[in-house]
């Protein structure tokens, strides 16, 4: 495990509307997870899973409490710190339930687009690109659009995408949903591969029990609001 | 990496499709404006080609190009002998419509005055000039007709000697070039019946005529053809052309020639400003707004092309923010694509145009000034359509790629 916390949400609130319209999406959501740590964050639909990951995400901006990632303040209440963007670009990798990735890139090229985006130069980020997509076994499919590739292809294309510029997070939302038990389990390991081999933070919404044994930690949450759970044995 | 060239390239079919569809549009604008200038290029031509200094018209008209003029041949005379002239022809300009081997046959007849005038000016692509004063022509090759072809016009059958290129009248019909005699004789040509009734209509007048009472041997001459009776003028001409010799002051034989009472002059260049603020102004004028409403539709049409080809990418444009991508990199994809679409659709457009405009009835020329003017307002266009997209993929939340 390496050391410092990746994240740290105190307190993270989240109410939509007002009134009698009021809906409290997320209440006092609390989180840590450490450099290296996967964390696996469960809960039944609409129970606000998404709603934390989009806050910690950076893209949906809490109603109140703190969001830090790697040490620094990013989010206090609703008012962001830093240029939210240009910190997603830094620090954050996302990885979805669809594979997400851009249709007119081959797979070589989405990776590649997130590291020049970053200000690595073209050359460099193809060289590095294809040592990703290497280490993640899809190397042979480089110059494949996403439409050419298969739904486990697609995902790990997606994760070395998320891994293009060593973020300190990596949120992944229901990663394993398109994909069979056998697909899904090496999604799974490949977290947690990545998270103890390049010391980043992971956090992964499943509905997926059968590979929770590969999660450091588990919190779940239910109506809004976030308990840590216990770890599973076995999967 | 360029996105906007990945985005087209992933695409290129329909991207393709889009800019000829662009580009025939555009096409449509720029023989707009091809057709104008084909239009004051045909009237201005004549002006232009036949190389003189001083019309002398009719007076208080505006000469054969505006109205009818009508001046008599020995102004031609008159007008030799003014200090300064060089030479004097009679100009005899008219349009005719007859039937030619089946088919209806549009043309203008343009006197030259023979021997001075063998019609060396004149833009010949096959043929010679003329080498005699009666029943030989030049013809432009919009007339249809083909060299060493006869054609009866009037009394008389002319044979096609020379064959021009674009020598088209102002109002779009090719131009023949007979002597002046010749055009005369094709203008004023009667039918027998038209020249007995004529001959008896005379006599009828004569008998009634108090000159006659007092002369009876006139009456023998009122049956006689026209050119023998001595009191009555030849057919006039439309206009008489002067050119100043070299070194002569033109402005000192302007003011001797406008001093004459009966007749009015005009420069080449007054020529030409009363044809083209005249006969052509009307047709610049429509033609100008035609092209501003084309102009305006090509750019609606842009702008929902490029709105619908962002709409397509909203995800990847979500995706990309997500990912942290400046919005200058979401503009450059969009306004990229733009001007993509739009310089690929003047390309297309222009070489559309080489190929369909020489297959229009009248000229379409392609001058460099509005080429260069059209490309600027295709990339105005181009910038300017791309907004909507622009606005609307910078409103775009990132929350849009995880939905």
């Amino acid at each position: 495990m390496h050391d410092g916390f990746a994240i740290e949400t105190h307190s993270l609130t989240k109410v939509y509307g007002s009134g009698n319209t009021e809906v409290i999406a997320m209440h006092d959501a609390t989180m840590t997870v450490r450099r290296g740590e996967v964390a696996a964050l469960l809960g039944p639909s609409g129970s606000g899973k998404s709603t934390f990951l989009t806050a910690i995400g950076l893209i949906n901006p809490p109603t109140s409490g703190s969001v830090k990632i790697d040490g620094q303040l990013v989010m206090d209440g609703p008012a962001s710190q830093t240029n939210l963007r240009t910190f997603r670009r830094k620090h954050i990798g996302f990885v979805f339930q669809k594979s997400n990735l851009i249709p007119f890139l081959s797979a070589i090229e989405n990776v590649q687009i997130a590291m020049e985006l970053n200000g690595t130069t073209p050359r460099s980020a193809r060289k590095q690109a294809m040592e990703l997509l290497d280490y993640l076994g899809v190397a042979d499919r480089a110059d494949g659009l996403p439409t050419a590739l298969s739904g486990g292809q697609q995902q790990r294309v997606a994760v070395a995408r998320a891994l293009a510029n060593k973020p300190s997070i990596i949120l992944a939302d229901e990663p394993t949903a398109a994909l069979d038990s056998h697909r899904g389990q090496q999604v799974m390991e490949l977290f947690a591969r990545v998270a103890h081999e390049q010391g980043a933070g992971v956090v992964v919404v499943t509905h997926d029990h059968r590979s929770l044994s590969v999660f450091d930690t588990i919190y779940e949450m239910e109506d809004g609001l976030m308990r840590k759970g216990e770890k599973a044995e076995g999967g | 990496m360029n996105l906007a060239y990945k985005d087209i390239r992933h695409s290129f079919g329909r991207f393709a499709l889009t800019a000829v569809g662009i580009g025939m549009l555009l096409m449509i604008v720029m023989g707009m404006g091809g057709i104008y200038r084909g239009i004051e290029g045909d009237a201005t031509l004549l002006i232009n080609s036949i190389g003189t200094d001083i019309w002398i018209v009719q007076r208080d008209t505006r000469g054969p190009f505006a109205e009818v003029s009508r001046v008599p041949t020995n102004l031609v005379d008159r007008a030799s002998t003014v200090p300064g002239v060089a030479t004097a022809r009679e100009f005899v300009y008219h349009t005719i419509q007859r039937e030619h081997a089946g088919k209806s046959l549009r043309m203008s007849v343009l006197g030259l005055s023979w021997p001075t005038d063998k019609g060396d000016w004149l833009p010949l692509v096959a043929g010679r000039t003329l080498r005699q004063n009666h029943y030989e022509m030049i013809a432009d090759k919009s007339v249809g007709l083909y060299l060493g072809e006869r054609c009866k016009l009037g009394k008389d059958t002319y044979t096609v000697v020379g064959i021009t290129a674009n020598m088209i009248s102002s109002s779009g019909d090719g131009i023949i070039a007979v002597t002046v005699d010749d055009a005369q004789a094709i203008q004023f040509d009667t039918t027998g019946e038209a020249v007995r009734l004529e001959r008896a209509a005379r006599a009828a007048r004569g008998v009634r005529s108090e000159l006659v009472a007092k002369q009876p041997s006139m009456l023998d001459f009122a049956d006689r053809p026209a050119n023998e009776l001595p009191a009555l003028a030849r057919p006039q001409v439309s206009a008489v052309m002067v050119r100043v010799a070299p070194g002569a002051d033109a402005q000192a034989v302007s003011d001797i020639i406008a001093g004459w009472g009966d007749v009015s002059i005009f420069s080449q260049q007054s020529q030409r400003d009363l044809l083209i603020k005249g006969t052509v102004d009307r047709a610049r004028r429509q033609i100008g707004l035609i092209r501003v409403l084309l102009t305006g539709v090509a750019a609606i049409v842009m702008a929902l092309i490029l709105y619908t080809l962002t709409l397509d990418k909203i995800h990847s444009i979500a995706l990309l923010k997500l990912i942290g991508a400046p919005n200058t990199v979401i503009l450059g994809l969009i306004l990229q694509q733009a001007l993509f679409l739009g310089v690929l659709g003047y390309v297309i457009a222009y070489f559309l145009g080489q190929k369909i405009f020489p297959n229009f009835p009248r000229r379409v020329i392609l001058v460099n000034t509005d080429l260069i003017q059209l490309a600027g307002i295709v990339l105005i266009i181009s910038v300017a359509s791309s907004l909507l997209g622009i606005w609307k993929a910078l409103r775009v939340s990132p929350n849009e790629a995880i939905g």
